[in-house]
């Protein structure tokens, strides 16, 4: 049973959606004059530089600051035990979730240990950058040095090293005996997998590893906090989302929310690295000490060791199915890390593993589990990549053991209205078959794939996408121009999508939407920008906004016509009365002249639930044998996004995402020494793809209408990461013959999979059973 | 209109409240409270009522899936498919489907 609300409202066609205006901020970012957080400075601004740790793990004996304060011209040194006492406090982060202020605040600066390498451990303000750096280096910090453990694996070992000795495992509520790196154990049951399986024809079962990856925005992280004399503090920053920033700042420095100010300046990519607080609260600790702005800003190494990947995961998955294709049976167990501190991506990973299909019978068994690597963080789908790289393997394997056409395997099992998920839920509309469809029709999957060394994949993947609240505001001028304030960080163009929400409700053009990003003062409370919520969510508001506004514009036509405001009617933006008729902008101009109330409105809005989004990818590639590097050839992103408001910009996300999941698959990872030291923290060793690596993504937006949504928007940023992994891994097992089960599928992995062939179809089957 | 509440009495049956009797879907890892039954139909109007009929019949549920008046820290809770931001304070429907899920959020 579902009771998402049917807001949808069929319209057969639309002014302003679907169509490719020009982006709002377009010009500023073209030109260069688009604000970055780098580009603020204030009168006396002071520059902060942060201590850390070289170790992986460590206690910390002393920190000795008395020489990096001689240093001239250095304002402030601030540690860990600059942090109000934050012990067993959590804070309620409201749709974020409850956070441990200790764990927050120790990761931001470390308290008594340091618990990966590039965990901050003092930082330092001085009248320039260099000054800050000379003086960092001259405070003195003793480390005791511990072991360290970096593959979640090992982490769950009984011998392990404890990274927090008074953690014991949470079960849903239970408390482990023992301290353990496992934070938290899930599971999820639905039907009998004893009797599903008894049922199967086939049964495969393989294990899978990822590594972890960076979201690689092209922006550090960077920061200007000023704690003035009013006891406000006022905080400029590349941030998802400016309440949360708020909110979590103001938790660590145990100050009202009020007193805090967040600017969110113009943001150069998060991909969900950018909502949890690094240097915000660090840099206010600064200028409340030296009384002067303090501007933070990483350098590249600080942001790949300092800050969250993705959770590295092993999984073990099994699926049966019968001769025909219908799956019967599955079951995962995944282990992803989460990391310096407990709160992993392990909960939706469990959620997603058979999140495509129709399964009667599984089991999922999860595990968060601590290690010594930066605490991860979201990375666009949290979760799903890795479960989808080890489902879709397996399912195409499936499907290649019993001759059947992968993506007709697929539509035989795929999830739809009505089908429960493995962690309880039903779908409401989804649009997965649609997708499918649209992938066999594509000209991608009709042409022929010819030549050595060639093949072609394909796969599925899923997120939630979220809804939560999300505020605006806006005013009319007497041009009839729209000033439209919201307060969703932008990030992926969602100003001018929700610009355009706010414009089809009104009947008027999106270029007289003139949209802004509001600080934490001039706008209602906004959830973050994440979750693929904001043209969902934040256009929701828009459109309820634009509800206002045409309401007030009615009833001053009719002050206008001297009539009552119930006999205006409005059609595409022309209010009319018998037989006389005003346009928005002819109305918005005699407001002035007639000495009526200038128009103005707000809106919130929570809409709750998910609205659930499917894609499939369809990718062509060529290995070298003799080298083992893989070419794509030739790659097809298909998204649900149920109505695409700005096409160029779903089909943007669609893209950015495939490439970011093309990235994982071929060559992403965080490289670790036998110390547990990152090696590869630069652009340079960190390979992410150019545009060279390749080839242009083709894309097909499927539209199959949210219920939940007005104009049925469903999101699209995080869905497009999930499936490009396992897309690639199929079309490698077709173009080689050989099942990667590992990413990733570098060169040398590939090379010597390929080496090793003679081990029919796979490096590390676990098991299958044909009956 | 308002209406005097006494005459009101006399002329109109007394309302009776329907208690909703929405099912309950039991975290796997919780299972062993309800000695394996994994789906419990009990009687509340909200999520919080529920929570309270379902620790009466089987004690040491509410310490697992409460946090004093909240949900337990990275719970959530879908009510009829939906995932709801009102926690305990959600209200149910006759039928409604209740589960107790981890919580996600997006990149």
């Amino acid at each position: 049973m579902t009771t998402q609300n049917e807001l949808y409202l069929g319209k057969p066609s639309y002014s302003v959606l679907g169509r490719r205006p020009v982006r709002h901020d377009g010009a500023d970012k073209v030109t260069g004059k688009a604000l970055y957080t780098a580009d603020v400075n204030l009168p006396n601004m002071a520059h902060g530089k942060i201590v850390r740790s070289p170790h992986a793990h460590a206690r910390i004996k002393s920190i000795v600051v008395s020489e990096a304060l001689k240093v001239p011209g250095v304002f402030a040194v601030v540690t860990g035990k600059d942090w109000p006492d934050l012990k067993d406090k959590v804070a309620v982060m409201g749709e974020a979730g409850t956070v441990n202020l200790m764990h927050l605040g120790a990761n931001c600066l470390a308290i008594d240990k340091v618990l990966y390498k590039g965990h901050a451990v003092a930082a330092v303000a001085a009248v320039n950058a260099h000054v800050a750096e000379e003086a960092a280096r001259r405070i003195r910090v003793d480390y005791q040095v511990l072991p360290s453990v970096t593959w979640v694996l090992d982490a769950m070992k009984d011998d392990a090293p404890l990274l927090h000795p008074d953690l014991h495992t949470d079960s849903m509520g239970k408390k482990a005996d023992k301290p353990s790196n496992v934070a938290v154990h899930l599971q999820f049951e639905k039907g009998n997998i004893a009797d599903g399986f008894k049922l199967a024809d086939l049964v495969v079962e393989r294990e899978f590893r990822t590594a972890s990856v960076h979201q690689g925005y092209i922006e550090p992280h960077a920061v200007v906090a000023m704690w003035n004399e009013d006891n406000r503090l006022k905080i400029w920053t590349a941030t998802q989302g400016a309440f949360n920033c708020r909110q979590q700042t103001a938790e660590l420095l145990q100050i009202s929310i009020s007193q805090v100010l967040v600017v969110p300046c113009e943001i150069g990519g998060g991909f969900g690295g950018k909502i949890a607080v690094y240097l915000e609260p660090v840099a206010a600790l600064l200028s409340r000490q030296c009384g002067r702005p303090v501007k933070m800003v990483m350098q590249r190494n600080e942001v790949f060791e300092g800050t969250g990947p993705t959770p590295g995961s092993f999984i073990r998955l099994k699926l049966g199915a019968k001769n025909d294709g219908t799956l019967v049976a599955g079951e995962a167990w995944l282990a992803y890390d989460c990391g310096a501190f407990p709160g992993g991506m392990i909960g939706p990973g469990c959620m997603c593993v058979f999140s495509c299909y129709d399964l009667p019978n599984a089991r999922v068994n999860g595990y968060d589990v601590l290690n010594n690597k930066p605490k991860t963080q979201a990375y666009r789908a949290p979760g799903s990549t890795q479960a989808a790289f080890a489902c879709e393997q397996i399912v195409d394997e499936l499907a290649l053991k019993l001759g059947i056409d992968p993506i007709e395997f697929r539509l035989r099992n795929a999830a739809k209205e009505g089908t429960r998920r493995v962690d309880g839920p039903v779908y409401p509309r989804v649009g997965l078959v649609e997708c499918l469809r649209a992938a066999q029709n594509s000209d991608h999957w009709k042409s022929p794939l010819t030549g050595k060394n060639r093949g072609r994949g394909v796969a599925s993947g899923f997120w939630f996408n979220i809804g939560g609240a999300s505020s605006c505001s806006a005013s009319v001028n007497d041009d009839g121009i729209v000033n439209l304030v919201e307060g969703s960080t932008d990030i992926g163009g969602t100003r001018t999508s929700i610009a355009m929400q706010l414009a089809e409700t009104l009947g008027i053009s999106a270029e007289d939407v003139r949209p802004q990003v509001g600080d934490t003062d001039s706008v209602g409370y906004t959830f973050l920008t994440g979750g693929s919520r904001v043209t969902f969510a934040t256009g929701l508001a828009a459109y309820k906004l634009g509800l206002d506004l045409q309401e007030q514009m009615k009833q001053r036509a009719a002050a206008i016509w001297e009539c009552d405001p119930a006999a205006v009617q409005v059609l595409n933006g022309v209010y009319n009365h018998l037989g006389r008729s005003l346009t928005f902008k002819q109305i918005a101009a005699k407001i002035a002249e007639h000495k009526l109330d200038p128009v103005m409105g707000q809106a919130s809005v929570t809409p709750e639930g998910s609205t659930n989004s499917f894609g499939v990818h369809i990718a062509d590639v060529q290995v070298d044998p003799e080298t083992g590097k893989t070419t794509i050839l030739r790659y097809t992103a298909i998204q649900d996004a149920g109505k695409a408001v700005h096409p160029s910009y779903v089909e943007g996300q669609m893209q950015g995402g495939a490439v970011q999941g093309i990235g994982w698959a071929l060559n992403e990872e965080y490289f670790f020494d036998a110390k547990d030291q990152m090696r590869n923290a630069s652009f340079l060793d960190y390979r992410m793809p150019t545009c060279l690596d390749v080839p242009m993504i083709e894309t097909i937006i499927v539209e199959v209408p949210n219920p939940s949504h007005p104009f049925g928007v469903r999101g699209v940023g995080e869905t497009p990461i999930v499936p490009p992994p396992a897309t690639i891994a199929n079309a490698i097992q077709r173009a080689t013959g050989v099942r990667m089960s590992e990413l990733p599928i570098s060169p040398a992995r590939l090379w010597k999979a390929l080496a090793g062939q003679a081990e029919e179809d796979g490096p590390e089957p676990c098991g299958e059973r044909s009956s | 209109m308002v209406r005097n509440p006494v005459v009101r009495d006399l002329r109109e049956p007394k309302h009776i409240p329907v208690i909703p009797v929405p099912t309950v879907f039991i975290p796997a890892q919780m299972r062993n409270l309800t000695r394996g039954v994994a789906q419990v139909v009990v009687a509340g109007d909200t999520v919080a009522a529920v929570v309270d009929e379902l620790e009466a019949q089987f004690p040491g549920i509410r310490q697992r899936l409460c946090h004093g008046d909240s949900l337990a820290p990275g719970l959530q809770v879908s009510v009829d498919s939906t995932v709801t931001l009102r926690g305990l304070r959600s209200k149910l429907q006759p039928g409604s489907e209740v589960h107790f899920l981890p919580a996600f959020g997006g990149g």
